[in-house]
């Protein structure tokens, strides 16, 4: 083979020569950190500033961090563990975290009833799996299985009694095996989950939820039977008319009168007691829940041809974004008294959660509306030319494109919205930052903790908002189908 | 213009114009604002014709043709398409754009939904077909314009000459008895243009009635039975293309001829 080779071409290299290695300087580390931080003078010069920033934040931080206290009943008795280690020696006293971590948790909600708290969050999890994975079965199976594996986890550390966790694994399993077996089904979690989750948290008669049902009941059969006739907006109008007398007159007095024939129900939890992150997950994920669509609407009213629609949406979206927020907590009660039969008692925590939906809603319709005007035209006028009616339209050409660019927005309000929660403390509700640190505070005990809950709480939340934004990237790499 | 040839023969067995009138357009007139489009519009089109419409930029081409299928208001005059007269009645409007398929010079197919999804939707959500059988009349279509391996890709994902296709598939799905086309062929490079005219003489020669807006004069000899020259918002001129190329009546349509024919 050489032979003929040398034969036919006079001068060919038969073995490669090994490639000569980069010098040092275009290699690995050394080429990483020459290009992206010392690539001229100012670079230098800003890394090595940089660099002493850094040290100087560590030095202040560290000694404080490893003198961590864990085990102490008391400020005092923290100081006095950290003094011992040293002259002027700093050091973090976590341990009014482990003294009260119930508190930064459910607030004053009963211990023995924590399991309910428990269950409803993870079951949110489980009613959230067909949404946000939606089409994807494995991410719908991991997320129901962590679920069920969390709340079981939680439970048997918070030492409940053996039949509840047997009962809740039970359930958690057979979730588990509804989503394998049958993950279309899922969805029915996620339909009944709001009635279960108000049953679990505050508890109760089991006929309050099962009545208000009747209300949302009330309201698709009156738009499912005028629609054809009336269209959309004027059936779903009279739906909603329809479902608030219910709710303002029959509902309570009925569901009063099933709980007498038929008295089933858990203990009841009033609202005062919620606090912590219970309250605010609460407050967040049900203003969450509703805002979108209610955003969606003003967005597209906003766009309407129809005067009257245009100007309420355009009422609402100003005044709502033109308010601070805190006047709308503190004027809750007295705006909402407006729309309500007189002498009803309206409850302070739906209160909060209407006017943050209200107030996120306003938020999300302009960002959303900023989604739909970066659509072309040619889309509108491609489903128009097709045949398809406004609402058919917008649900499957327009709202999937605009929702899909607007995503970025649409978390960034989400995130706001849920850390607008910690406001709720100017109304005296016990959000985990102000409210149940005030309440630890006044402890004799913790008098003069400072930096220790802040941290604390700032982490949690910080948790729960990079785990949202991390969703939305993985969401619009999910729905990424332009390639271009 | 290009110089897309038309190269293939002409099966003309089926391109046969009835005397049954498809669309009735009577003094019809369009305002934009102050600014006066369209000037007392008379034009009757019989089924199974296929008109070119052309004219200088600006002259109301595109206006008329969406004032057909109601993308644009008209303010006086009647239109009548199928026998239903188009009114602001939004269940006439919305039958007539049932009835009348539409293919615009940027093909504006959904790019969130695959090739399949765009030919389906409509059918599945207008007419209330079983998806199934959506699918397969989508599939039919789209092998016609022979890109049936193209069904689950993206719209973004194909050339232009293709999506041009899957626009004019997406429209036939609804089994339109009327087709529009806008310029359905200047928004492609050249060797692209031939392939979507190709798909629009086969829809000629299975005697579809066509109402085209388009700058290519080779399938206006070839295909069309009657060319309309626009200026102005006002129809100039109209008659079969012999006659129309060869012996322009107008001065406006000789001018307009010359800068577009002779360079
Ligand atoms: N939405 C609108 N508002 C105001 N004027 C418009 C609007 N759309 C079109 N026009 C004007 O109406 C006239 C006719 O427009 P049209 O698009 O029908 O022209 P065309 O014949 O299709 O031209 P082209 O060959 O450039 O597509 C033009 O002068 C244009 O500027
Ligand atoms: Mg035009």
């Amino acid at each position: 083979m050489s032979e003929t080779h040398a034969a036919t071409v006079s001068y060919v290299r038969d073995t490669m020569l090994p490639p000569a290695e980069a010098p040092v300087t275009e290699r690995g580390a050394i080429k990483w950190l020459r290009e992206n931080l010392f690539s001229g003078w100012l670079n230098t010069l800003l890394t090595l500033i940089a660099l002493y920033i850094i040290f100087v934040a560590v030095r202040a931080v560290m000694p404080w961090l490893m003198n961590s206290v864990w085990n102490a009943a008391s400020l005092g008795e923290c100081r006095q563990i950290v003094a011992a280690a040293g002259e002027g020696a700093t050091g973090a006293c976590w341990a009014v975290i482990r003294d009260r971590w119930h508190q930064y948790m459910f607030g004053f909600y009963p211990r023995e009833l924590y399991w309910r708290p428990v269950l409803a969050f993870g079951l949110l999890f489980v009613a959230l799996a067909p949404v946000l994975y939606y089409g994807n079965r494995r991410a719908e199976l991991t997320l129901t299985a962590t679920a069920g594996a969390f709340v079981i986890a939680v439970l048997f550390a918070l030492g409940t009694p053996f039949g509840i966790v047997a009962a809740v694994t039970v359930l958690m399993a057979a979730l588990l095996a509804l989503a394998w077996a049958a993950p279309k089904r899922l969805v029915w979690v996620t339909v009944f989950y709001a009635p279960v989750c108000y049953l679990l948290l505050w508890g109760g008669s089991v006929w309050a939820p099962v009545t208000a049902i009747a209300g949302f009941a009330l309201l698709a059969a009156v738009f499912v039977a005028l629609q054809p006739r009336v269209g959309v907006p004027v059936a779903l109008g009279a739906g909603l008319v329809a479902a608030v007398l219910w709710w303002a007159y029959p509902d309570a007095t009925v569901a009063r009168a099933l709980s007498s024939i038929l008295p089933i129900g858990l203990t009841a939890v009033p609202s005062t007691q919620f606090g912590g992150f219970l309250l605010a997950i609460t407050i967040g994920v049900t203003a969450i829940s509703f805002s979108l669509p209610l955003g969606i609407l003003l967005a597209l009213g906003r766009q309407s041809n129809m005067l009257i629609v245009k100007a309420l949406s355009v009422g609402f979206i100003e005044f709502i974004r033109g308010v601070p927020l805190i006047t709308l907590l503190f004027t809750a009660s007295l705006l909402l008294q407006y729309f309500l039969p007189p002498g009803t008692n309206f409850d302070i925590i739906l209160r909060v959660i209407i006017l943050v939906t209200f107030f996120a809603a306003a938020y999300l319709a302009e960002v959303i509306r900023g989604g739909l005007a970066a659509l072309p035209r040619g889309q509108y006028e491609a489903a128009d030319s097709l045949g398809l009616d406004y609402w058919q339209a917008q649900r499957l050409v327009i709202l999937p494109q605009a929702l899909k660019i607007s995503i970025p927005g649409i978390v960034s309000t989400f995130i706001g919205l849920f850390k607008d929660t910690t406001l709720v403390s100017f109304v005296g509700l016990m959000d985990p930052l102000r409210g149940v640190t005030q309440i630890v505070r006044a402890d004799i005990n913790w008098k003069g903790i400072y930096w220790e809950p802040y941290i604390f709480v700032g982490a949690i939340f910080f948790l729960m908002c990079y785990g949202m934004s991390r969703y939305s990237m993985y969401l619009e790499r999910k729905l990424r189908t332009d390639h271009r | 213009m290009s110089d897309a040839v038309i190269d293939r023969k002409i099966d003309r067995s089926h391109m046969q114009v009835s005397n049954e009138v498809a669309i009735q357009i009577e003094k019809m007139n369009k305002w934009y604002g102050q600014f006066h489009v369209l000037r007392d519009i008379d034009l009757t089109v019989y089924r199974g014709e296929r008109i070119v419409i052309c004219g200088p930029s600006g002259s109301g081409k595109s206006t008329l043709i969406r004032c057909i299928n109601a993308l644009e208001e008209h303010q006086k005059g009647r239109i009548v398409v199928d026998g239903t007269v188009l009114s602001s009645d939004l269940k006439n409007i919305d039958k007539i754009r049932s009835e009348v398929g539409m293919v615009f010079q940027h093909f504006n197919l959904f790019p969130h939904l695959t090739i399949l999804e765009n030919c389906t939707l409509a059918p599945i959500w207008v007419r209330k077909i079983p998806r199934k059988e959506a699918e397969e009349t989508a599939m039919h279509f789209l092998r016609k314009v022979k890109i049936p391996e193209q069904a689950h890709k993206y719209p973004g994902q194909l050339s232009g000459g293709q999506q041009q296709r899957v626009a004019i598939a997406r429209s036939l799905c609804m089994r339109p008895r009327i087709m529009l086309f806008d310029e359905p062929t200047s928004a492609l490079d050249p060797e692209m243009i031939k392939e979507v005219l190709d798909t629009m003489i086969e829809l000629a020669e299975e005697g579809m009635t066509m109402l085209v807006v388009t700058h290519e004069m080779g399938f206006a000899q070839a295909v069309a039975n009657r060319v309309i020259f626009m200026d102005q918002g006002q129809i100039v001129e109209q008659n079969e293309p012999k006659e129309f190329f060869s012996n322009p009546k107008s001065e406006r349509t000789k001018l307009f001829l010359s800068q577009i024919l002779g360079h």
